[in-house]
């Protein structure tokens, strides 16, 4: 134990005593949580848009009313016709525009369905569809709000966004900052922590000392286990009390379900280390074979059903993509174990595998 | 004699198609100070890890203290201390931390072994708060032979401790390595510097994974089997490469600015060739007759492999 | 010997600082054009700091210096492209052949096509390399590399040669081939600037000097030198330098 207490103690003086480290450590979450965050919002609340509305009636005024007062939206211009549309889009006048069909609330009054149309700038189609989505959300509440006086109506398109119904887009990028972030620290820090020690020769003096290979992977890892659980909490704090990212189901189980991440993680970071030797190739997989997946393929920014069948396969390999479906659930569903219990399975699964494969691949010798 | 310290027996270790070590077999007894002498590639960097059991040996049986490398890994790694050819501690930590960790993690402390290391330690103890990879190269060299001593190892592996560090450091690392042995400790040491061979009791010349000789320095200079003369006249090229022409010359090396020109004994007089060098044109001729030094003694044996 | 009264390196009153820390003091000393002149020093003694200086590769924080003919300070291009320079270390490319090494180097020197093919075969010749033209330098012995980075650090002419601690590790018999690889070239003329452990080699050359604490402590043959500190090797005057600091 006393062997072990100086191993993590070493281990810690190295990590504060590099400042790039550090860096990487806090002040990475910190600055992607702002960055990411503001950005959205940011488009968000900026987005001029035009309205087409032939109609004109009470029902077109309040949905028009109630899409400009939400905060988000800005009224650039009224169109006369349809044919305005697409020159206001293409000076790049507006990003959005919303066009009601001639006897709005006269077809609604009579058939019960009305339609609109909402048009984004698809030439920035991230942007796009979460104005999109904002749009029809705030028009399916504006339909809430009336369905409870009189018998329902139906407005269409109707997108309604369940579980973010404030329709914030940081809400999104927390969980899968947390699975990227996370992900980055636990495997790439160790990989290089461990490789570090090769290339200084170190690594000799370790496997000629009574040490137990176990111990000395345990003893490497240990402190990112604890600084990439700090780096959790930063990303939750963060994200509650700057974007107001709300945590509805059990924080013990996500903090749970973060440790269990973070385990997966550093045992590929150990198991990545035990495969190559220098400082530099580390880097290189971790960052090419860990990074750009779980940015890409874990459904971070890209929606895993939109993809060819071939990427979804491997997206189905990806263990962020778990994590990622388990945070949103608890975070943003309010969601105990057992909907999320299949997820947690496979996340353990994982974690099991790349730690038996890194145990059989460490060497007790150099070669 | 003490007991057998090291035992190898027909060791042979090969990576891919490279022979590191070609079928060699010596014994160290305990309480020697053992030289491995030879440039680099001869092999000792694989022969020490071979016994410290970092590496496994392709064929033939290697003992240290009794135990098998393979077998009793865990052991020998209890009971040797190892200084590797590089400069292998942890440049970010302060020397004192770098040795109570190396310390530690052998399960003792320094104030335990502080007697074993006290000499040694001593002299970069003012600097124990400084960053080890901050220190000069003696410096760390003597840390780095302190943290390999910390926990009273029976037997010290160093490999290539001089390497790269200045003369003066040298002089007083292998009089630091006396001493230790004098303590008792089995030492078995590599390093391509000739001229540290005389400081060990007995040395193994080495070159391309073969043992060429063993013996104690004396012994392996009184084998020398050729005379031996020290030349002198100025320029020492044009004279070597007069002397290479010279009938009865087996082997013409400069040494600094003297040649070494070795012959079978009684082919060469040294007042002919006093005479036969001064006809060409060498001025301030000074011919000597000398004994061998381990330098000689080791290329002799290399033209003869 | 080809020596002559001509300077090559004219170095006066060099100082390099480093925060509070002074590597090189107030050096002052000159190198005559095909000269094998020998920089001594114990480790940390500034040596690498005075090589790097003069290779152009660092300013010094003041003095005067002059490398084959052209100021340090405002000719540095010049300065490189009449120096070559060898390390122990990373002199030639491990994962290239013999002969991409050599080609390399000539074209990053500005050679023309056929003179690096002119130039890399009589090389090759001279070293006994013409066999090994295909083979990776990972694959040859560390005898025939180290040869091989000298005369690729000469491919070009240069007035100067930098070799520093060239024969580290090496076997007496190539130490002395490499040695003489030295000599020749001195003898046609290149300057030779040279570091080493091993005090027996400093005996070849024309002067030494020995650096102590980021000064130079003594400067002369070792002949001279020897008779001055009453000392029978360079061994001896070494260590009566630097333990009398």
């Amino acid at each position: 134990m006393k062997r072990f207490r100086a191993f993590v103690v070493k281990e810690f003086y190295h990590i504060f005593r590099d400042y790039r480290t550090l860096l990487i450590l806090f002040g990475m979450p910190a600055v992607q949580l702002m960055l990411f965050g503001y950005v959205i919002t940011n488009e968000i609340k900026d987005a001029r848009i035009a309205i087409y509305d032939p109609s004109k009636d009470i029902v077109t005024r309040m949905i028009s009313d109630k899409i400009l007062s939400s905060g988000y939206f800005i009224l650039e211009r009224n169109l006369n016709n349809i044919a305005e549309i697409e020159s206001a889009f293409r000076y790049g006048e507006v990003s959005l525009a919303i066009v009601f069909e001639p006897e709005f609330a006269k077809k609604m009054e009579k058939n019960g369905t009305a339609h609109l149309q909402i048009i984004g700038d698809a030439s920035d189609p991230n942007t796009a569809n979460i104005l999109v989505n904002y749009a029809s959300g705030i028009i399916s509440n504006y339909l809430i709000s009336i369905n409870s006086e009189k018998v329902p109506y139906q407005i269409i398109p109707q997108a309604r966004m369940m579980y973010n119904g404030e329709l914030k887009g940081v809400y999104m990028f927390v969980p899968g900052l947390m699975a990227m972030l996370l992900m980055l620290i636990s495997a790439l820090m160790t990989s290089l922590a461990i490789t570090r020690e090769k290339e200084l020769g170190t690594m000799e003096l370790l496997l000629v000392s009574p040490l137990r290979p176990v111990q000395i992977i345990i003893g490497k890892v240990f402190p990112y286990v604890f600084l990439a659980f700090i780096d959790a909490i930063i990303i939750l704090v963060l994200g509650n009390t700057v974007f107001h990212v709300p945590v509805l189901g059990s924080i013990t189980l996500l903090l749970a379900e973060s440790f269990l991440y973070i385990c997966m993680a550093l045992s590929l970071g150990i198991l990545i280390s035990t495969l190559t030797s220098s400082q530099q190739i580390a880097m290189m997989v971790s960052l090419v074979a860990l990074m750009l997946p779980t940015i890409l393929l874990s459904g971070f920014i890209f929606p895993v059903e939109n993809m060819p069948w071939i990427l979804q396969v491997f997206c189905y390999v990806m263990p962020p993509k778990y994590f990622i479906t388990i945070i949103k659930s608890i975070m943003l569903q309010g969601n105990g174990l057992a909907c999320v219990w299949q997820e947690t399975l496979i996340l353990l699964g994982f974690t099991l595998f790349f730690l038996m494969l890194s145990v059989k691949k460490f060497n007790i010798r150099l070669a | 004699m003490d007991p057998v310290a090291v035992s190898v027996k027909n060791l042979t270790l090969r990576y891919k198609t490279t022979l590191a070590i070609d079928d060699i077999s010596f014994e160290v007894a305990g309480g020697e100070l053992f030289g491995f002498i030879g440039p680099d590639g001869a092999g000792k960097t694989s022969l020490f890890r071979i016994l410290t059991t970092l590496l496994v040996p392709t064929q033939g049986a290697c003992q240290v203290e009794g135990l098998d490398v393979v077998k009793d890994y865990r052991q020998i790694r209890n009971i040797c201390g190892y200084m590797p050819g590089k400069f292998s501690l942890y440049q970010d930590l302060t020397v004192e931390e770098n040795l109570s960790f190396f310390a530690t993690i052998f399960g003792t402390t320094i104030a335990e072994n502080y007697d074993l290391i006290k000499d040694i330690y001593a002299q970069i103890e003012p600097f124990k708060k400084r960053k080890a990879g901050k220190l000069s190269g003696g410096m760390k060299q003597k840390l780095a032979l302190s943290c390999a001593l910390i926990h009273k190892p029976q037997i010290l592996f160093l490999d290539e401790p001089t390497t790269g560090v200045d003369a003066v450091s040298r002089r007083e690392f292998w009089e630091m390595l006396k001493r230790l042995r004098d303590g008792g400790i089995t030492i078995l040491v590599s390093t391509p510097y000739m001229d540290e061979a005389e400081k060990c009791d007995r040395v193994a010349l080495m070159q391309a994974g073969k043992i060429m000789k063993i013996n104690t320095p004396a012994e392996i200079i009184k084998d020398y089997p050729h005379a031996l003369l020290s030349v002198r006249a100025g320029d020492v090229y044009p004279l070597m490469k007069e002397l290479m022409k010279y009938p009865g010359t087996h082997r013409a090396d400069t040494f600094g600015q003297s040649v070494h020109l070795s012959f079978k004994k009684g082919e060469i007089q040294p007042a002919e060739l006093q005479k036969h060098l001064s006809t060409k044109g060498h001025t301030n001729v000074e011919i000597e007759e000398i004994t061998a030094s381990i330098e000689d003694c080791f290329m002799d044996l290399m033209t003869i492999n | 010997m080809a020596v002559s009264s001509e300077n090559i390196i004219i170095v006066k009153d060099l100082v390099k600082k480093f925060g509070s820390f002074v590597a090189n003091d107030h050096l002052t000393f000159e190198v005559r054009k095909g000269e094998i002149f020998g920089f001594l020093g114990a480790n940390g003694a500034g040596k690498t700091t005075a090589i790097k200086i003069l290779c152009g590769l660092w300013y010094p924080t003041s003095g005067e210096l002059n490398v084959a003919g052209y100021n340090i300070y405002t000719q540095r291009e010049k300065v490189k492209q009449n120096i070559g320079y060898m390390s122990q270390k990373f002199s030639l490319y491990d994962d290239l052949t013999v002969f991409e090494n050599i080609r390399f180097y000539g074209g990053i020197y500005g050679l023309r096509k056929k003179e690096i093919s002119e130039r890399s075969k009589s090389l090759m010749e001279r070293l006994d390399l013409s066999a090994a033209r295909d083979k990776l330098i990972r694959d040859i012995p560390l005898g025939w590399k180290q040869k091989l980075a000298f005369s690729v650090a000469m491919l070009h002419n240069p007035k100067i040669v930098f070799l520093d601690e060239p024969t580290g590790g090496v076997d007496p018999i190539t130490r002395r081939q490499f040695w003489n690889l030295i000599y020749e070239a001195a003898h046609g003329g290149t300057t030779v600037f040279v570091t080493t452990h091993y005090m027996d080699e400093s005996e070849y050359c024309d002067r030494v000097s020995i650096m102590v604490d980021g000064r130079i402590a003594a400067l002369d043959t070792p002949e001279k030198l020897k008779f001055q500190f009453n000392a029978s090797t360079m061994d001896d005057v070494f260590i009566q330098l630097a333990r009398g600091k």
